[in-house]
């Protein structure tokens, strides 16, 4: 049996399109939330000994510091995660010091000591000043393009030989046109939980987009490579061999997938905080990769072929 | 042909028995020390390398340091900045962390300082050290009446509590320098230092040469001090103590001590750094507490144990036999990544581990490809041993096309990315190339173990 992928293609262009309108209308409207590796800023992550206090008790104590917006989030059970503009040691010494009460006593003989009121570890402190986070803005706009370039030179050379019934470029603006669904979808699904939930786009999150970058493309590759070797060997119709093509690498497409997929879930319910969202882009991306190299990839290839031949 | 496969086996066996156990070599050291003891035998232990961890996974504080030379000319930015990477070391070095790294970096026309401190206790205290601007000094030695009364007292507080020194008279004598006390020549007065060599003897000696203010003072202190010690230190360390022959005048001095050439150029390489105001602000800090580390690492370690176990289960459900053939060759895979990651050594990260937990599930992509190809080939009605070498064969192109695309972007990543983009990719990149070898060559060979055997004829399993 042979699944008639190109079939129904209207609906999956209505159905990607439509999530990729949906993408770039709160990409705009919201916009990308950028973490402090971008804009520079402060995280400070404290444990509480004892009892966390209530984020207005916290606020009220660093009121005297003039630190701008400050978001405070709880973690775990004692724990609270504080976000700030970036702050050089001296003040973040005085922050924990406010922050534990910490008091310098003269005895009567003279001898100083501190006295500490409130019990905290400090388990992370990031502070990266704004030149450093507009350089790496720049370094990473520089690796997304090469990246895409890169890509998509490489789909031009991989398919140079294909020229018939379509020119080879033309499979490259295809695979290109996936990897696009692939990346917005996921971009669309940050600008929302930005919106939303305040998470920030982090150098993990980037990584792992254009790990996906990679691996839609890789996709599209194996779809592409199998429709080649078809046109190549058999005397079908254009859109039965890519029917066929498609069939015979379904099974892979899934499996794949899935292997993938199931390491990222292990990622992103057990890895820990820092990969979470790294996480979180990889499933979005691949699964969103996956539905590309299926339902996007060969069936635009099909509707160029049918207007070409108008 | 068999014999062939077989020899093969074999020596991926040896591989895998020597990659499994340097990336946990646990079992079989306590093998070894069974063995040992109830045998008496002598073996020893395997091969023991810890893995590296990076900051994020063992907790420590990284510092990122902008240096401020506008107070230096430009054709001594180099030494300036190598003077100071030395004096920031030494201070480092005190600190008792294991491999501290302190590194020049240029962006632009920023010069830059880059500390990392792993396992690092206290990082705010290590901030403060290393702040300070490079402090050099003179000490002169003190009187023996006064080193004595130091010692003395040193001798009476001996095994005291701090409570019960506190009772006694003049206490705090005990905590002086009982040799040295500070005079009012340090390196601000310092001109220049130069390495020399002895003319007569040939070793190497340090000349200083003090700025006018300083060649008087200079002058004084050695007119006092003749026959003693002038002791010279930086940032409170005794770096040499050279004797005083005679007072010396027009502010040049000479330090002989028994040096090297290379300390010998350091240390005057430190001199000048210390004489040179660079002063320098910290502008990034990325600090990881101990707890936090070895929480991350126990769970992105278990999240890729788990990620590994479901791909087995799925790779044995879905491909039977082949499939787990494959998860053998899957689990030769991660020994082997984990043992060169041991080799090379790569410092993992949190990023890196993602990459190669990531890797796990595509490491299987070329298995699954061979076997799609295999499962047509064997519908078709080939033989086992056509349908396995045709499924090898069709599928290599896209093997090979899909792995370049992710190597290209792994290596994008890497050229251009930050430390965590390039810890991800370069675990990505290790993965991918031996995951092509343990897909291809290991899985291969022990499929063509059943060549000709009967389960080949059982349908089912493949």
């Amino acid at each position: 049996m042979v699944i008639k992928f190109t079939k129904y293609r209207k609906i999956y262009f209505g159905l990607s399109g439509l999530l990729i309108i949906a993408s770039i209308i709160v990409l705009l409207g919201y916009g990308l939330k950028p973490g402090i590796d971008f804009t520079g800023g402060t995280i400070i992550e404290l444990e509480y000994r004892d009892e966390r206090p209530s984020n207005e008790q916290i606020l009220s104590e660093l009121e005297e510091f003039d630190l701008g917006n400050i978001v405070i989030q709880p973690t775990g059970e004692k724990g609270v995660i504080l976000r700030m503009k970036h702050i050089d040691e001296e003040v973040h010494q005085n922050i924990l010091g406010k922050i534990t009460q910490k008091e310098n006593i003269q005895s009567e003989e003279g001898i100083a000591f501190e006295t500490i009121k409130v019990y905290i570890t400090e388990t992370r402190f990031e502070s990266i000043g704004p030149v450093i986070g507009n350089e790496l803005k720049q370094k990473t706009n520089i690796v997304v393009v090469v990246a895409l370039l890169s890509m998509i030179i490489y789909i031009a050379l991989a398919f140079r030989r294909v020229q018939r019934p379509l020119r080879s470029w033309q499979y490259g603006i295809a695979s290109v046109l996936a990897l696009f669904h692939d990346i917005l979808i996921p971009l669309g699904v940050f600008a929302i939980l930005g919106k939303y939930y305040g998470v920030e786009i982090s150098i993990p999150i980037i990584t792992a987009l254009l790990a996906v970058l990679g691996y839609s493309i890789n996709n599209t590759v194996v779809v592409f490579d199998r429709i080649r070797e078809n046109l190549l060997r058999r005397g079908e119709e254009f859109e039965e061999t890519i029917n066929i093509s498609l069939n015979e690498t379904l099974s892979r497409q899934i499996n794949t997938s899935l292997t993938t997929l199931f390491v990222a879930f292990a990622i992103f319910f057990l890895g820990g905080e820092t990969l979470k969202f790294f996480a979180l882009a990889l499933l979005l991306g691949i699964g969103a990769g996956t539905y590309s190299s299926i339902f996007l990839a060969g069936p635009i290839l099909v509707t160029w072929y049918k207007l070409k031949r108008k | 042909m068999k014999r062939k496969v077989y020899i093969t086996l074999i020596g991926i066996a040896i591989l895998a028995f020597m990659a499994g156990n340097l990336s946990y070599p646990k079992y079989v050291n306590q093998s070894v020390d069974f063995l040992n003891t109830k045998l008496g035998f002598l073996f020893p232990h395997f091969w023991e390398i810890p893995f590296k961890l990076g900051l994020d996974l063992q907790g420590g504080t990284h510092l990122l340091y902008e240096a401020d030379l506008s107070g230096v000319e430009k054709e001594n930015y180099g030494s300036a900045m190598e003077g100071l990477r030395d004096i920031i070391e030494r201070r480092v070095n005190t600190f008792g962390v294991a491999e501290p790294i302190v590194q020049t970096q240029e962006s632009g026309d920023q010069y830059r300082l880059v500390v990392e401190l792993a396992g690092i206790k206290d990082p705010a205290e290590a901030i403060k050290m290393i702040g300070k601007t490079p402090f050099l000094e003179f000490r002169e030695q003190k009187t023996e009446e006064e080193t004595k009364a130091i010692t003395d007292k040193q001798a009476e507080l001996q095994d005291l509590t701090l409570e019960e020194m506190q009772q006694i008279e003049n206490w705090q004598l005990a905590f002086e320098d009982p040799y040295f006390k500070a005079t009012s020549l340090t390196g601000q007065y310092l001109e220049r230092a130069e390495l020399v060599f002895d003319q007569q003897s040939g070793t190497p000696l340090i000349t200083i040469q003090f700025d006018e203010e300083g060649s008087e003072l200079f002058k004084q202190i050695t007119t006092k001090s003749v026959g003693k010690i002038l002791a010279i230190y930086i940032d409170g360390a005794v770096i040499s103590a050279p004797y005083v022959n005679e007072p010396i005048e027009g502010g040049k001095a000479q330090i002989s001590g028994d040096f090297t050439i290379d300390e010998a150029k350091e240390l005057a390489r430190n001199l000048n750094a210390g004489a040179l105001p660079v002063p320098i602000q910290l502008i990034s800090q990325q600090t990881v507490g101990p707890t936090l580390g070895s929480i991350s690492l126990e769970k992105s370690l278990k999240a890729g144990l788990i990620g590994l176990l479901a791909v087995v289960i799925f790779l044995i459900i879905f491909y039977r036999l082949s499939g787990l053939l494959a998860s053998l060759s899957l689990i030769v895979y991660v020994a082997i990544i984990l043992a060169l990651f041991k080799l090379i050594p790569v410092t993992l990260t949190l990023a890196g581990i993602g990459g190669f937990i990531l890797s796990i599930g595509m490491a299987v992509d070329a298995n699954i490809l061979i076997f799609s190809r295999m499962r047509e080939e064997l519908k078709r009605e080939q033989s086992f041993s056509v349908s396995l070498e045709e499924g090898f064969r069709r599928s290599w192109p896209s093997i090979r096309d899909g792995n370049i695309t992710t190597l290209i972007v792994a290596l994008i990543l890497f050229g251009l990315g930050t430390s965590f983009i390039k810890g991800f990719a370069f675990t990505l990149s290790i993965g991918i190339l031996v995951s092509m070898f343990s897909a291809i060559f290991i899985t291969r060979n022990l499929l063509r173990l059943f060549i000709h055997t009967k389960l080949e004829k059982v349908k089912w399993l493949w």
